[in-house]
């Protein structure tokens, strides 16, 4: 039973740190992603080729590396060492993520018809209003159920952070191997599952709610 | 006075040249229908009149106005686009709503936007916005869907959707309403309807341009029309003069396939 206590301590605790990188991700990725978005289809070529560049390097290379490189670069580069591990954590993350996102904001917004875009103007409204009264809601629809996957994922990805010895929970629960345990590792599956679970649920809800009109 | 003026309007896709110096003009309350087969230039036309085609050359006036000169070098605000943009309004092919909106929420979309840069919206607030409300059902209610003001496009029929777009565009009360083929996206059995709509405007002197295909009904409403091929008017006049006795060749071969 004080095992059992142990396990689900450690275990609950890590998980706690995959929980710090999921949100801290999820707030700083979603904004920041829709700036990469609008840099991508910016008409000043320079920055378009810029962001398109970026988003080729971060979704090209592995995640894994890019948590290697925020950790280990400033330190071996420039002698700033990085302090805080799950920082350099969250850093990779929110990078790597806002470059993803980018791509899911970048489908959606085109794909609105241009017929959109012509109502708005001959009917006087600034290219700002067209933007956040026509087609941003219609952008949120389209691009509910791919953000739902790549979300998904995200909390999945959180476990890479062991990479750098930050202590979540897969890595806590590989601890107990040593002793002999596999149940642990087992178990944190289900954390996974349950947060996965609620989160297909949340967005199962959000779809409906959008699903008023057709279109 | 015209009310209308377009003076030698080019417009080149790359090398294509879509527009080769259209002139026409057209007085107030007047009801213009533009003919021609597909890639004749028409579409392009009303395109470049109301802003959504740069024209490469020439120049367009609204009551003696210039509201786009090709050679000008300026480039007009943002503010002065939109003013001269409201002059018109403009009926797509393919009605264009906005899926998110109910029928009445797209007719007041536009109004209660420019209402809320008025410099008395916020002591009339209530006044204002129940006056565009009421004003969006008075023009549903003229295109015949009061009742369908509470729904969204994808839960009307075509016919229905683009008198409600119709309706859009008169909310901002445009001194010109162009229609960009209003009927063809529609099942032949919808067009009556669309018909019989802008029927009911030139009643009441809207001045109109309307390009179309359908010539019957062109012929039955317009005080003028211009039949273009190639990138140019060839023929221009009465629809006795163009319909009834075309005295061009091309207009004569056009004619007969339609009719």
């Amino acid at each position: 039973m004080d095992k059992f206590i142990e396990v689900f301590n450690s275990l609950t605790s890590g998980f706690g740190l995959n929980c710090i990188i999921f949100l801290s991700t999820l707030v700083l990725a979603i904004p920041l992603g829709l700036i990469v978005a609008f840099g991508s289809m910016s008409e000043f070529k320079p920055l378009k080729w810029l962001t398109k560049t970026f988003v080729w390097i971060i979704r090209g290379t592995p995640l894994m590396l890019q948590i290697f490189v925020v950790f280990y670069a400033p330190g071996l580069l420039f002698e700033i060492p990085m302090r805080s591990r799950l920082t350099a954590v969250i850093i990779a993350f929110v990078i790597n993520y806002a470059a993803y996102f980018s791509e899911i904001y970048r489908g959606g917004i085109e794909s609105i018809p241009v017929g959109q875009y012509e109502a708005g103007q001959v009917l006087g409204l600034t290219k700002k209003q067209v933007f956040s009264k026509i087609v941003l809601f219609q952008v949120i629809k389209r691009i509910v159920p791919p953000m739902g996957n790549e979300i998904i994922t995200l909390v999945k990805d959180t476990s890479l952070a062991r990479a750098i010895a930050v202590a979540e929970i897969i890595m806590q629960a590989e601890r107990f191997t040593k002793e002999g345990l596999i149940l642990p590792l087992f178990s944190t599956g289900l954390y996974f599952l349950v947060v996965n679970g609620l989160l297909t649920l949340l967005f199962g809800y959000i779809e409906k709610r959008l699903n008023y009109y057709k279109g | 006075m015209a009310i209308l003026e377009v003076k030698n309007l080019h417009k080149s896709f790359g090398k294509t040249e879509v527009l080769k110096s259209v002139s026409f003009s057209m007085e107030k309350g007047e009801i213009l229908s533009i003919l021609g087969s597909s890639g004749s230039g028409k579409t392009t036309l009303l395109r470049c009149i109301n802003f959504l085609e740069k024209a490469s050359g020439g120049q367009v006036f609204v009551d003696g106005s210039c509201i786009f000169d090709a050679s000008s070098k300026e480039k007009p605000s943002p503010a002065v686009m939109r003013e001269r943009q409201l002059n018109f309004g403009l009926v797509f092919q393919s009605f264009n709503l906005f899926p998110q909106y109910t029928a009445l929420e797209n007719v007041v979309l536009a109004p209660k936007l420019q209402a809320a840069e008025r410099a008395d919206f916020k002591e009339n607030k209530k006044k204002i916005l129940s006056e565009i409300e009421q004003n969006a059902m008075n023009l549903l209610d003229r295109v015949g869907l009061a009742e369908k003001a509470g729904n969204y496009p994808c839960q009307l029929s075509g016919g229905q959707q683009q008198r409600v777009s119709i309706a859009r565009a008169l909310a901002l009360d445009p001194k010109i309403l162009f229609f960009d083929e209003p009927t063809s996206a529609l099942d032949p059995e919808l067009t009556g309807e669309i018909l019989r709509v802008i029927k009911d405007l030139a009643s009441k002197h809207m001045t109109m341009v309307i390009v179309t295909h359908e010539i019957e009904f062109a012929r039955n409403v317009s005080d003028k029309i211009i039949f273009m091929d190639g990138g140019v008017v060839v023929e221009e006049g009465t629809p006795e003069q163009v319909i009834g006795n075309p005295r061009h060749e091309r207009t004569r071969a056009f004619l007969s396939k339609m009719l």
